[in-house]
């Protein structure tokens, strides 16, 4: 399946394998039954304040922070890598552009600095990776360490609370009805998809992620592309940073904690392979979404929070298994 | 080949433009920060005496509360002439922090104040100081035996919790609701000072009739709290009060009441940073009080230090010698009394 991409991934996409179509069609109903089932239960345990417009507002911004950052690992997974360092890197963004010399210069230095920031730790960790040979986990695990390390040295480990009323005032407010933290999400969201799936820079990610080598061979500069890959990533976080930054109105070193957990396990019950090559946004969406919904629903009956994080190690299983047995249906033994 | 060297002249010089750029980002200097918090002294105690070495040893200052302990012990050994102070770099190591307390040991420190990263961990260099005939005082997270301690003086997590659900249920009883929803935002649920904060919340809520009602536990830091928060307000949509553990978590949590728009109920807040203090004074919002856990105790340590160093007792008690346990009130700051106590406010 991957072979028929590879052989010439620089043509215009080739017609989607209808079988393979269908079996991934299939998971991402699976995954979005799981959404609706639990939307259902929050529904019928809590019908007076679950589907309201105010709380579904609440889980969209609360996803919007962790969905930008998975669209991100969603690329470098795909491509065959991994991304420990995206957190230490929303971290560093937000205090970078939350200090007082940044505030200083008024909200589009704020938001240019964070983009920043974000693309330049993305970048290295890609020229790293690519030119430096490093494994991807070692490399942005290192940058996983430094970047805390930056932020804490930045910040004096204090919380930066954001004075300038400019940037608080567009973010944190609506546009067109809807909060821009949302229309932030879902312009990533759109963005990364068309990215992925309609354009030569998607196709080659998948064949990066599928087989480097036959990549090469086929005339793809994989290295530059690798690099470039963990970039987009890097920006990612950059805007991710300005969520986190916009929705609690400060910039702290602790800020990020664990997202690269959550992101990755988002990503994987989404239905992308840990070995990249095969993968899909919007499945890192329903995923992210799923994890929302958790939180709120024990939230909402008023739940401990260890049931919580069980719960949600028994979600990520049940997914995965589940996405397993739906696609071992249709495509007999070569399931992954 | 003229156009690739433009092309990457161009770069380079993006390049080294946007790093100067972000350079340029890095500073933090402010005018104003947190005054210190220091003890004055007073009668026969506050003339200089005998010199004293004073050895002090804490974790790493990651957070606004830890940061501000390590800057009054400082502050404070500076207000006294008779002091001699001699800090450790702050560190979360306990292995690290062992060798530094054994370091101040051996340079022969007339006194050594310690705020230990873990309790447990440290007691055992705290007895040999002890043995070494040098006396410890143990800053708020305790020994495992007072044989490792010359004096222990440290805060109150259960009574912070009894103080925040008396203030709110007095606050209750005024507004003449009967059975009013409060709301909790803990701090990390897994440790001990979390699960004292709420059993005194929960024990003064219940004297008055009441319970505690919606409830959500965040990490201390302003993204969970935010989080948590958000969540909490729409679970919630209609509450009475509200109290937040920490104040450094309480910049989220402030934050999602803001962008939920509420402002229906009394929101109490905990440990007394200089932030709170500010909207408890504008009283423009939901932010009414907050109960104190107060970093001044690391200022009492110091005064403490320098008194069994020159071997006085406290002025006013008619003891001779220093008490061998202090608990530092958790006072309620309000509006009425926001004033007295804006010196002991922290940054966050």
């Amino acid at each position: 399946m991957t072979e028929l991409r590879v052989l010439d991934p620089k043509s215009a996409p080739p017609r989607e394998e209808p079988r393979r179509r269908r079996a991934l069609d299939l998971r991402l109903a699976g995954l979005l039954g799981v959404l609706v089932v639990l939307c259902a239960v929050g529904y019928a345990t809590r019908p007076d304040s679950f589907l309201t417009e105010a709380n579904i507002s609440t889980m969209l911004r609360l996803a919007a922070a962790i969905g930008v950052v998975s669209v991100g690992m969603t690329f470098v997974i795909i491509s065959g890598g991994i991304d420990l360092s995206v957190g230490s890197i929303v971290a560093l963004s937000s205090v970078w552009m939350t200090t007082v010399a940044t505030q200083s210069y008024g909200p589009v230095v704020m938001v240019l600095c964070a983009l920043l920031v974000g693309l330049a730790c993305g970048l290295v960790n890609g020229v790293l990776i690519s030119y430096g040979k490093i494994v991807p986990f070692i490399a942005t695990l290192a940058m996983y360490a430094s970047a805390k390390g930056l932020a804490e040295r930045l910040s004096g480990r204090r919380t930066q609370v954001v004075t300038e009323t400019g940037f608080t005032t567009f973010f944190r407010g609506d546009l067109l009805g809807v909060p821009v933290l949302i229309w932030l999400l879902a312009a990533v969201f759109a963005v990364g998809w068309v990215v992925l799936n309609r354009t030569t820079f998607g196709r080659r990610t998948f064949a990066v992620g599928g087989n480097a080598e036959a990549a090469r061979l086929a005339g793809i500069d994989v290295k530059r592309h690798t690099a470039l890959v963990y970039g987009i990533a890097g920006l990612c976080c950059g805007i991710a940073a300005l969520m986190v930054v916009a929705r609690t109105t400060s910039g702290a070193s602790t800020n990020g904690m664990f997202y690269e957990l959550d992101a990755i396990a988002a990503v994987v019950i989404g239905g992308t392979l840990l070995t990249g090559g095969r993968g899909s946004l919007i499945g890192t969406l329903i995923g992210v979404l799923i994890f929302t919904v958790v939180g709120n629903i024990f939230t909402q009956n008023n739940l401990d929070t260890d049931i919580q994080n069980i719960a949600k190690g028994v979600i990520i299983v049940a997914a995965v298994l589940l996405q397993r047995t739906t696609s071992a249906r249709r495509r007999g033994a070569r399931t992954t | 080949m003229p156009s690739l060297d433009r092309r990457r002249f161009l770069w380079g010089t993006t390049a080294v433009g946007t790093a100067a750029l972000l350079v340029g980002c890095t500073s933090n200097e402010t005018g104003n920060s947190a005054p210190d918090a220091v003890a004055a002294g007073s009668g026969e105690n506050s003339r200089p005496g005998k010199a004293v070495t004073v050895g002090f040893s804490a974790p790493a200052a990651d957070h606004g509360w830890m940061a501000a302990m390590t800057k009054n012990a400082r502050a404070q050994a500076e207000r006294f002439s008779d002091v001699t102070f001699k800090a450790t770099e702050g560190t979360n190591d306990v292995n690290q922090q062992i060798s530094q307390v054994e370091t101040l040991i051996n340079d022969k420190v007339d006194v050594l104040v310690v705020l230990p990263f873990d309790g447990k961990a440290l007691t055992e260099v705290g007895r040999q100081a002890m043995d070494a005939g040098i006396p410890v005082i143990n800053v708020d997270r305790v020994f495992d035996t007072p044989l490792a301690y010359r004096t222990w003086i440290g805060g109150d997590n259960y009574r912070m919790g009894v103080n925040a659900g008396e203030f709110i249920a007095s606050q209750m009883k005024a507004k003449n609701i009967g059975s009013p929803i409060i709301g909790e935002v803990a701090g990390i649920d897994s440790l001990p000072l979390t699960q004292e904060r709420s059993r005194g919340f929960k024990d003064a809520l219940a004297r008055s009739g009441f319970q505690v009602g919606p409830r959500v536990s965040a990490q201390f830091t302003s993204e969970s709290g935010e989080q948590q928060t958000a969540n909490l307000l729409q679970a919630a949509t209609k509450l009475d009060a509200l109290w937040n553990h920490d104040d450094d978590q309480g910049i989220g949590v402030m934050a999602a009441i803001d962008s939920a728009g509420r402002n229906e109920f009394v929101m109490v807040g905990g440990a007394g940073s200089r932030n709170m203090m500010d909207l408890i004074k504008a009283d423009s919002g939901v932010m009414k009080a907050t109960v104190l856990y107060s970093p001044s105790m690391a200022s009492s340590a110091i005064a403490l230090a320098r008194l069994l160093g020159q071997t006085k007792g406290i002025g006013d008690l008619a003891e001779h010698d220093i008490p061998a346990s202090i608990t530092t009130y958790s006072a309620v700051v309000t509006k009425e009394n926001v004033d007295q106590y804006l010196d002991v406010g922290f940054d966050s």
